[in-house]
């Protein structure tokens, strides 16, 4: 009787002990987490605070004055009616869409490709993507100097023959402007004035600036072997009967693709142009070492825009109401994702 | 159509499919040639020797194999290439430990909240940097440290938690949780099961994060040109920006600058390849 008591008690008093342990632990754990978050909370989500704080203030010399300004939303009234701005907002609405259907395509193109047993497949591979490996400062300086009218893709043009070849059909050389070039294509102000008669006064110029093209295709080759990768990635997830299934059907290689696999691959198509949409929204370094804000500003974006505001002109409220912007337009990006990503944990 | 190609004769058959291996051969080769032109015009160029060779030449070979721009790239550069290794390394052990350590929290032990609280962290790594910078700024300034390079090493540390703590959660959650069990009821305690059992089990994760964070903390810009003025303790990639817009340097020592700022982030690319990619689709959360 005494021995079993006295084990009874030992095992509730083990018990009790193990359970104090225990929820010692469940404390412990939020505990550990915690300087990791509070730095967070404070350099992400304080900084964003102060960063709105600022942009609704009237800090705009290299003194600091933290008094809101009145009205309130003065500073972003002035940056909207900014005309570099407004074409910083067009910039970036013609790269993103440019640059998506590029990167995303060719990725797509490129892991369809290496997606079946050929030669050297890895290597193809790992060519493909050692872009990524790289700073958009280091590519954006030979971009530079390729995409520059008087070296680079030109003087390719013209020592394989081809401006020979166009005089002998009487054609211009090819020699395009590229990051140089100021023109405005395929402008839409007339059209959009005839249903909204001030657009024909407007000093921004709605159409695809010339000179976005080979920034979007330096952003593409940098970037588009990410997507390739993910699109492997999801290729692989693909189980091998379905692709039998097809094959006994009598599907082409083509046709497989076109209408099984492909289809399939839709939620790993949205990560990719989640993901690469809003690093083309936040696009600044490559940019900045390849054209700078380009001429008349065709290859300024906000993310460029922010930094002259802040660090030249130290018209700190301006270039807090522009981040604000950025920030805005990537979380109607990432948002969603993330919320989706957090039903799924 | 299913019955024509099923009725074909299988020589013809065979053949078809080789053609179609040579032409998909052919459109990597193609593809190959344009992903590579920007790094032969890199390397190639700050090969050359500007006294023997014009810009013209662009696309040729180098003619002698001296060094070109390299000495002069070298002896611009390597003082910034040292800065950016001493804030590199530190920040991306640190990182890994943070992340390891909030990895295994929030997979192995999680509380009322911390998915919310693992999301909310992982924000941190999606915005745009600019939203932050006058903050940074002067709580930098207020600390201290602005404009020093463990300065620049502890925003890199904060700002790099998003993701290793990612790589990491995603990692220790395919690890059975029936360990973690076992260890309890052995007595092992929280640390005692991390140090134990999750740090050896988890050398790969910290092989993936640890070339993702340094590649990303090597190749960053917009931190390393606003939280450090002085140009003698900037990173390597502000020291090339730099470099790259000064008419007096030519622009074989530009492009040689170019691959050195490139070396670094391109050995661990090619030599643990890899890795970088299971990083990269780790990074991208769950597809």
């Amino acid at each position: 009787m005494a021995t079993a008591s006295s084990a009874a008690a030992r095992d509730t008093a083990a018990t009790a002990a193990r359970s104090r342990r225990f929820s010692l632990e469940r404390v412990l754990a939020p505990l550990l987490l915690a300087p990791s978050a509070i730095a967070l909370g404070v350099f992400v989500y304080g900084f964003i605070a102060f960063t709105v704080w600022v942009s609704l203030s009237n800090w705009r010399t290299n003194r600091r004055d933290l008094s809101l300004s009145d009205p309130l939303l003065r500073t972003y009234g002035t940056l909207f009616n900014t005309t570099r701005f407004q074409i910083d907002l067009r910039n970036t609405l013609v790269f993103t869409v440019i640059f998506l259907l590029l990167s995303a395509g060719v990725g797509l193109a490129l892991a369809v490709l290496l997606d079946r047993k050929i030669f050297a497949s890895g290597f193809f591979r790992s060519v493909f993507l050692f872009p990524y490996a790289l700073s958009f400062i280091t590519t954006g300086v030979a971009w530079r100097w390729i995409f520059n009218p008087e070296t680079g893709v030109n003087l390719l043009f013209e020592q394989l023959g081809i401006n020979h070849l166009l005089a002998q059909f009487g054609m211009e050389p090819l020699k395009p402007g590229w990051i140089t070039d100021p023109t405005v294509a395929w402008q839409l102000n007339g059209v959009l004035a005839a249903v909204y008669p001030p657009a024909a006064d407007w000093s921004l110029k709605l159409g695809i600036p010339m000179a976005m093209i080979p920034v979007t295709i330096a952003a593409a080759w940098q970037l588009s072997g990410f997507a390739m990768a993910m699109f492997l990635a999801g290729l692989g997830t693909v189980p091998g009967e379905v692709r039998e299934a097809a094959a006994l059907d009598g599907a082409s290689g083509w046709q497989l693709y076109r209408d099984v696999i492909v289809p399939l691959l839709k939620p790993i198509t949205i990560s990719v142009l989640v993901i690469l949409g809003h690093v083309s929204l936040k696009i600044f370094d490559l940019i900045f070492a390849m054209s700078g804000k380009g001429p008349g500003f065709a290859t300024d974006v906000p993310g460029i825009f922010v930094f002259d505001k802040m660090f030249g002109a130290q018209q700190y409220n301006l270039g807090a109401a522009a981040s604000i912007v950025m920030l805005v337009l990537v979380s109607i990006v990432i948002v969603p994702y993330l919320a989706r990503q957090l039903k799924d944990l | 159509m299913a019955t024509v190609s099923g009725q074909l004769p299988r020589p013809q058959m065979r053949q078809r499919r080789r053609w179609g291996h040579y032409v998909v051969v052919a459109l990597l080769l193609g593809a190959m040639l344009f992903y590579l032109a920007p790094v032969y015009v890199m390397v190639m160029n700050g090969l050359k020797d500007k006294s023997y060779m014009t810009l013209a030449d662009m696309w040729k070979l180098p003619r002698y194999l001296n060094g070109g721009g390299f000495p002069a790239a070298w002896q611009a550069l390597s003082p910034n290439l040292g800065n950016s290794l001493r804030m590199a390394i530190p920040s991306t052990v640190l990182g890994c430990l943070f992340g390891a350590a909030n990895g295994y929290l929030l997979s192995k032990w999680k509380f009322k909240g911390s998915d919310v609280l693992f999301t909310l962290m992982l924000f941190g790594m999606f915005i745009p940097y600019q939203a932050i910078l006058v903050a940074l700024i002067s709580t930098l300034q207020w600390m201290g440290i602005y404009g020093t390079w463990y300065g620049l090493t502890l925003v890199h540390i904060i700002y790099g938690l998003p993701i290793a703590t990612l790589i990491f959660r995603n990692y220790f959650v395919g690890v059975p949780s029936e360990l973690v069990e076992a260890a309890r009821i052995d007595g092992a305690g929280l640390i005692g099961i991390f140090f134990q059992i999750m740090l050896p089990l988890a050398l790969p994760a910290f092989v993936v994060v640890g070339i993702f964070q340094f590649t990303n903390i090597w190749n960053d810009f917009l931190f390393g040109v606003t939280v450090v003025f002085d140009p003698s303790n900037q990173p390597i990639t502000v020291a090339l920006y730099n470099l790259s817009g000064t008419n007096s340097v030519d622009w074989t020592v530009v492009m040689a600058g170019a691959v050195l700022a490139a070396l670094p982030t391109a050995l661990v690319y090619i030599l643990l390849g890899r890795f970088f990619i299971r990083g990269l689709l780790a990074g991208s959360l769950k597809g």
